[in-house]
């Protein structure tokens, strides 16, 4: 790759909920690409974004391919950072435990599970898009 | 300034493919480079040369096409979004057994990392979306 001495930091910020447009699951396509590239990947997940999170999902109702298993592979892509936004939880009557549990390995302590997941608040979040180099919305 | 545009959608039904198209024109009066312009989600709707507006009103994916043209912009859409959505070029519909493609002049299609190398190589990478 001929830009692999660049690194930047890609945040992806993730709004809308899964099922009712498609952007959580193209979000999800792009969030695969970049890390490919080796890059510094972090995801956001706020308003109703959160619910792109849910545990159980089920879509065989709605004819929709549930894509929600995907977000476990996130680990493996060496993607760490996960943001949940805490007011948005909290506005939706959600806490971390209905959220899936996201983990990475960490290879330097014997590949111990380390969670992905950050529970921030918002004006804390702003500061870490702040510090990003490129912030994508969906 | 070296800049990265991206789109994400549809002509008309949204703003954002017109506020870029403004914002492209003034970026080069102004002398700055755009590195490409990427479409995605619904904004791959933006590059169908099928597309057939009233007469008195803008035509987006022309306005496009003539920028591509008079100022050599890469306008690249994405392959995975366009194939769901109906938008090919001929090798893309040659290869996916369709009777014709409908992608504007000036328009390619590609994949995502071009989204990515624009997030790379650029200055700034720019969102017009919902």
């Amino acid at each position: 790759m001929s830009e692999d001495a660049i690194i930047k930091k890609f945040m992806y910020v993730n709004r809308k909920s899964p099922y009712g447009t498609i952007y959580a699951l193209e979000s999800l396509e792009v969030v695969l690409i970049t890390a490919a590239f080796d890059q510094e990947v972090s995801l956001t997940f706020t308003d109703d974004g959160v619910y792109q999170l849910m545990k159980d999902q089920k879509t065989d109702g709605i004819g929709m391919k549930n894509f929600s298993s995907t977000y476990a592979a996130l680990g493996d892509y060496e993607i760490k950072k996960i943001f949940i936004d805490k007011e948005s939880l909290e506005e939706r009557g959600l806490v971390l435990s209905d959220l899936q549990e996201l983990v990475w390995e960490d290879e330097d302590e014997d590949y111990a599970e380390k969670s992905s997941i950050n529970l921030v608040s918002r004006a804390d979040l702003s500061k870490i898009m702040n510090e990003q180099d490129i912030v994508m919305s969906f | 300034m070296k800049l990265g545009i991206l789109i994400n959608e549809g002509p008309y039904q949204h703003q954002a493919s017109d506020t870029a198209l403004q914002y492209v024109k003034a970026a080069i009066e102004k002398g700055h480079e755009i590195y490409r312009v990427f479409f995605y989600n619904d904004g791959v709707n933006n590059a169908t040369r099928l597309a057939t507006p009233p007469q008195d009103d803008r035509n987006i994916t022309k306005e496009w096409s003539a920028l591509a043209k008079n100022h050599g912009i890469d306008l690249v859409v994405c392959v995975a979004a366009a194939q769901r959505r109906g938008i090919l070029d001929k090798g893309e519909a040659e290869r996916n057994g369709k009777d014709s493609d409908n992608i504007e002049e000036g328009f390619r299609i590609s994949g995502l990392g071009q989204l990515v190398e624009a997030g790379i190589q650029s200055d700034r990478l720019i969102t017009f979306g919902d």
